[in-house]
């Protein structure tokens, strides 16, 4: 899986990885500035992600060449080993799975590298455009899941972790409007 | 060697892309969504009948033309109909798929997902691409 998300990587656009993290650390400003508190900010976060996931399914899909997964467990990996490789350029670690749920975690985290929380924004949640990512992008191959931010390394936890939820496996019907 | 038309269909059964590129007789009334209702319960006739799991079906013929097909796991269906001196268009559709669809689209801002497509961009691509067949 390793060697699957490596070439993954090797067939997207780079930039440089300052820039990304600044330019994601200015969204966040913004997004607090226009909501003014930190609730409505996460929730915001998390639906840019999902817009986000829908779309970069489709990339995922096209560059990474990778098969159906068979179970709930092996599309953690696919996550954790080719997505996030594909599109941070870092691996995240797959603990906690059972059939409906794992749990992501990230041993370093392009998004935060030079970010301190101030303490009157203690509760942000500032990696949760990644949940909403993850919803988005799961939503479009017919898992309907909820992700939430469990640690973060920003909260002072070790690592940063994304819980994923699966809540229903979608079928796929035939909608007949006559 | 040659294609008669092009569409693409999302998940819900919304014709985004209808293509024309060599088709003599007109295309008849509701086509679309027949089109849709025939692939749709080809694949579920085809799967039941699969001895094993999978095993989906990509291409079917009649004595004029052959319908190849191919389907992504985000739902998006991608269906080619041509002469039937074409071999398996699977990695066509495909490489249709990987480099108009999301390069011309899925990146494009201005264009949402299941929206038709009218990307100029795309279709020019597409154009140049099929010549080559």
């Amino acid at each position: 899986m390793r060697r699957v998300g490596e070439a993954a990587f090797s067939k997207v656009e780079k930039i440089n990885s300052e820039l990304f993290s600044l330019t994601y650390g200015a969204i966040v400003t913004q997004l607090l500035k226009d909501y003014e508190e930190v609730d409505a900010t996460n929730t915001q976060l998390e639906k840019m992600g999902y817009n986000i996931g829908v779309r970069l399914i489709d990339e995922f899909l096209a560059k990474a060449q990778v098969g159906n997964c068979g179970n709930f467990g092996e599309t953690a990996e696919v996550i954790a080993k080719v997505g996030f490789k594909m599109f941070l350029g870092i691996t995240a670690e797959v603990v906690g799975v059972s059939e409906k749920e794992f749990s992501l975690q990230l041993p370093e985290n392009p998004l935060a590298e030079f970010v301190e929380l101030p303490e009157q924004y203690g509760s942000l949640a500032y990696n949760n455009m990644l949940c909403g990512v993850l919803r988005g992008a799961l939503e479009m191959v017919q898992m309907r899941v909820e992700c939430s931010l469990t640690k973060d390394a920003l909260w002072g936890d070790e690592v940063t972790e994304i819980r994923v939820v699966l809540k229903e496996m979608m079928e796929e019907e035939y909608v007949d409007d006559d | 060697m040659v294609v008669h038309t092009m569409q693409i269909f999302d998940r819900q059964g919304q014709p985004l892309y209808y293509r024309e590129f060599n088709r003599p007789l007109a295309a008849s009334k509701d086509e679309h969504k027949l089109m849709y209702g025939f692939l749709f319960s080809l694949k579920k006739l085809v799967a039941s009948l699969s001895p094993k799991k999978g095993g989906g079906f990509y291409a079917c013929s009649t004595s004029a033309y052959k319908l190849h097909y191919f389907e992504t796991a985000s739902g998006l269906r991608f269906v080619m109909t041509t002469d039937l001196a074409m071999a398996d268009m699977r990695d066509v559709l495909r490489y249709i798929y990987s480099n108009f669809y999301v390069e011309c689209l899925v990146k494009n801002p201005l264009w949402r997902p299941g929206e038709p497509i009218t990307c100029p961009n795309f279709t020019k691509s597409l154009e140049r691409y099929v010549a080559t067949l």
